[in-house]
């Protein structure tokens, strides 16, 4: 795109409030003029995994200094509902008669003060009768005890019982010279935005106004429509400055969606703001996978069956996760390999933790980390270099759509150049002759080499289309609106430069609005890496159009053929074509078509299909066979997101998703005890990332553009954390491969490899 | 009780309650809402803040603590409209994605070059241990705070 804005490293326009003032985060909101007089809502939480509630009684709560009021479900009048992706199973945004994860909401306190809230819940009695809390997958699976009894089952979702082919067993792998098996726990983990969830809920004339920390606006509105049985433009949704999502902001959760209903029992507004521990068990997990794979071929090294058995833990209610397994997990199993046979059954099953959700990868790292770790098996079992073994098997290039065994298509990809270029950048032979020379001396710190080539999808929830509208103001700036939300993905920045590249109004001059359903009512919001290839493809779209529509109104005022009028993008003047000293700008132009408001284009961009980003990474890493200890030493990343629109924003996203995936295979876990309670409710217990445990990432760059949208753009937020968390895995384990180790669940603590360690030697 | 706490060179006077933290006091009395609550375990390093000079986590400290003290917050930084080099670096290596650990992060930064004015990669990162981001990865807060320092 010679001349064009795009594919610059450009500064983003939103940091220097971040720098200098700060965000306006929902807590920050203390000028807003409707939350004058706010109350604050605290909710009691259950205790205990999974009971009966034989009593609650919140007289003395009532008493408590600043309490206003105390509601239970039956003071609220809620009712239970059924999930929507299992009508079995039912609750309330408050329990009733029984809770089933700790942290589930039991009753809702409204104070003066939000301290005075802390203090008052500490007065609420819930009495229990506990039953066996199941925290295993697989003993939860098994169990008569059924945590939804109308499910009958605590298997709440299944690819057989959806009618999908089951998986044919060891049948599927009778002419394969080498099979090797594998049990993998992709453990759960906890999301971790850096801005706990928060909220505000105002009631004005019979319209519910409310604020929340969200990643799609429009799709709260919704949820929150449904609980307060009002109609839709009764609602208007507001959404603030987002510290981080990650997913886990997607939908709106109980304590969100109680606040309308709260404010009209007490008739003022409310706010409510959870504390990191509550957000801990109250904001929803990700991963959560026990996988069963199996995978077979030739001595030679090539792999001609695979099949994979995921059973999904989907927390204490039937949320997002019940579904990412089947409908992520599955369709993204075979990866980038050309496999004759592949099959993947998933099932998913309720436990007594917290609800599983989407996090960055929502699926497709959990299929990416089953099958890459598949390969490694299968590499070490017939004693070659992972790589090679890869090489062999890898789809060749294609560049049109591809259908694979597991039954879906991918757009274009040519995953042996994204390998080659990742494996030049790490000097791969040159780190494996390291890794042997420390071998033979019989170094204390082994050196450990990760490789992974990933395939994912983007873009692919339904429906595939994203909303977008541009005004240019008589005054010559550009207001854009936009379905996406940003909470981190530079937004602001980037659909600025995609209509600055149509309209060459300067990016200065572009505002982005987004997140309020009065100003936007439609949009899909910011989630599976969509946001650039469906939002920047709308605002790409609409601008096209204002320009077709302002070269209309250039002519009249020109007093010419709108088809000699031309655009001069370097300067936002439209002239006849040869006669650029007499030009019309945009603020010209505008005004005449109203002189209040301008002109406005709006419109939607549908794709239709989603994009299939992918790339390879490489990790490598020092075990200490000693201690067990790991120090992350180089990860060299290769992704292919096609078209680049900024690389500042891209390389950020990258980094992120990394860290995020290296958090994983090292460091975070969220655990509970035998009992269900949970033991990492805090940053230091459940050992966040910092910056010591990572290294200074090396991005490789590559462009497939995909021919899906205009911009040739797929996604790139998730890419990161599916490629790396495998690579990291990976190298860990490679280290100690000579001393008989195969496999180490994620997290690859020191405990862990230590033990791992001591296994083998003994 | 009464304190007198000097916060981006204006003298406050106040009643507080003991038990208040000081990070509390900075958003909710003086109303400056730069500085973030990340946490409640003095993990995540969003609160910090300079007193007297130092990087402080304020949220392990009680605003009675800080009489006397002279405090500077994200928005005291830029002065007359010009970013502090820290603050520039942070924008030209985008080292900040949603924001919410940036003020944070800009001050534990700026406390870390005040004592170790060319630090290497590795003491950056150890230098800014007790500040946690979700969304950058570290990578670009580590170059923009090496980027800082080899522009003093």
């Amino acid at each position: 795109m010679a001349g064009s804005i795009l594919g610059n490293r450009v500064l983003r326009k939103e940091d220097p409030k971040f720098l200098t003032s700060g965000g306006k985060y929902i807590e920050d909101l203390n000028d807003e003029p409707l939350f004058a007089g706010a109350l604050h809502v605290t909710y009691v939480r259950s205790t205990v995994a999974h009971a009966r509630i034989t009593r609650i009684d919140l007289s003395e709560c009532k008493l408590a200094p600043g309490v206003v009021a105390a509601f239970t479900a039956q003071d609220l009048g809620l009712e239970e509902e059924p999930a929507a992706y299992n009508p079995g199973a039912k609750r309330a945004h408050l329990a009733i008669g029984k809770v089933r994860w700790v942290g589930e909401l039991v009753a809702a306190v409204v104070t003066e003060r939000a301290d005075q809230g802390e203090d008052a819940i500490e007065r609420a009695i819930v009495e229990y009768e506990v039953l066996e809390p199941l925290i295993d997958l697989e003993q939860s699976m098994n169990s008569a005890t059924h945590i939804y009894e109308g499910c009958g089952s605590n298997i709440v979702m299944g690819t057989v019982e959806m009618g999908m082919p089951d998986n044919t067993g060891d049948e599927l792998f009778k002419d394969c010279e080498v099979v090797v098996k594998g049990r993998f726990m992709n453990q759960r983990v906890a999301p971790c935005p850096l801005e706990a969830r928060g909220s505000a809920a105002v009631w004005v004339d019979g319209r519910l106004h409310q604020w929340i920390s969200t990643q799609h606006a429009q799709g709260v509105r919704a949820e929150v429509v449904k609980a307060n049985k009002v109609d839709a433009e009764k609602v208007r949704i507001i959404t603030p400055d987002v510290g981080g999502g990650f997913g886990a902001k997607i939908s709106a959760y109980s304590e969100e969606l109680l606040l309308g209903n709260i404010a009209k029992h007490v008739g003022k507004p409310v706010r409510w703001r959870e504390t990191r521990s509550e957000s801990m068990v109250g904001l929803g997990h990700g991963r959560a996978q026990l996988q069963y794979v199996t995978i077979g071929g030739t001595r030679a090294g090539r792999v001609t069956a695979y099949q994979l058995n995921a059973i999904q833990d989907s927390g204490g209610w039937v949320d997002v996760g019940t579904v990412l397994a089947p409908f992520m997990t599955r369709p993204m199993s075979q990866g980038v390999y050309d496999i004759e046979k592949v099959e993947c059954r998933t099932t998913s099953v309720v436990t007594n933790t917290t609800p599983i959700v989407a996090y960055r990868g929502a699926g497709r790292p959990e299929a990416t980390a089953a099958i890459e770790r598949a390969m490694d098996l299968f590499a070490a079992e017939i004693g070659k270099d992972p790589a090679e073994v890869r090489r062999m098997n890898l789809i060749p290039k294609f560049s049109e759509p591809h259908k694979t065994r597991i039954g879906h298509t991918y757009d274009v990809g040519d995953y042996s150049a994204a390998l080659d270029k990742a494996m030049a950048i790490a000097k791969y032979s040159e780190a494996r002759a390291e890794q042997a020379e420390r071998r033979k001396r019989g170094d204390k710190v082994q050196l450990g080499i990760g490789v992974s080539v990933y395939v994912e999808i983007t873009g692919g929830v339904d429906p595939m289309q994203e909303h977008a509208k541009i005004n240019v103001l008589p005054n010559g700036r550009a207001v854009v609106f936009t379905g996406t939300s940003p909470h981190g993905q530079g937004h602001v920045t980037s659909w600025a430069m995609i209509a600055s590249s149509e309209t060459g109004i300067s990016i200065e001059d572009i505002d982005v609005v987004w997140g309020d359903t009065d100003l936007v009512p439609n949009g899909g919001g910011t989630m599976g890496s969509r946001s650039l290839q469906q939002g920047g493809a709308a605002v790409q779209k609409v601008s096209i159009e204002i320009v077709d529509q302002a070269k209309k109104l250039a002519a009249q005022l020109l007093e010419a053929n709108e088809n000699d009028v031309v655009l001069d993008k370097s300067n936002g003047a439209f002239h006849v074509a040869g006669t650029p000293s007499i030009s019309k700008s945009w603020s010209e132009v505008a005004a005449s078509a109203d002189a209040k408001s301008g002109l406005t284009q709006e419109g939607m961009f549908v794709a239709n299909s989603a994009t299939f980003p992918f790339g390879a990474h490489i990790a490598i890493v020092e075990v200490d066979t000693e201690t067990g200890k790991v120090k992350h030493r180089r990860h060299i990343a290769c992704d292919d997101a096609g078209r680049v629109v900024n690389p500042l924003i891209l390389d950020g996203q990258i980094h992120g998703g990394i860290a995020q995936g290296t958090a994983q295979a090292l460091l975070e876990e969220f655990r509970y005890d035998d009992d269900g309670n949970p033991i990492t409710t805090n940053f230091a217990d459940y050992t966040f990332i910092s910056a010591v445990e990572l290294p200074s990432i090396e991005v490789v760059h590559m462009e497939t553009p995909t021919f899906v949208n205009p911009l040739g753009a797929k996604g790139i937020g998730e890419s990161g954390t599916i490629g790396s968390t495998p690579a990291v895995q990976s190298a860990v384990i490679d280290a100690l491969l000579p001393l008989g180790v195969r496999h180490i669940d994620m997290p690859t603590t020191p405990e862990r490899v230590w033990s791992a360690i001591s296994t083998a030697s003994a | 009780m009464k304190v007198s706490i000097t916060v981006n060179g204006k003298e406050h006077h106040s009643d507080v309650e003991p038990r208040t933290l000081l990070v509390h006091y900075i958003r909710e009395v003086l109303g400056l809402t730069g500085t973030n609550v990340g946490c409640d375990s003095s993990s995540c390093g969003a609160c910090t803040i300079h007193m007297n000079g130092e990087a402080v986590k304020s949220c392990t400290i009680l605003a009675v603590q800080a009489d006397g003290a002279k405090l500077t917050t994200i928005e005291g930084l830029a002065k007359d409209g010009v970013m502090h080099p820290m603050q520039t670096a942070f924008m030209e290596n985008h080292g900040l994605q949603c924001g919410y650990c940036t003020p944070g992060m800009v001050m534990a930064a700026i406390g870390l070059l005040n004592e170790n004015p060319k630090p290497t990669e590795e003491q950056v990162r150890v230098g800014l241990e007790g500040n946690l981001c979700r969304c950058t990865g570290y990578h670009n807060i580590v170059k923009s705070v090496l980027a800082a320092a080899g522009s003093k």
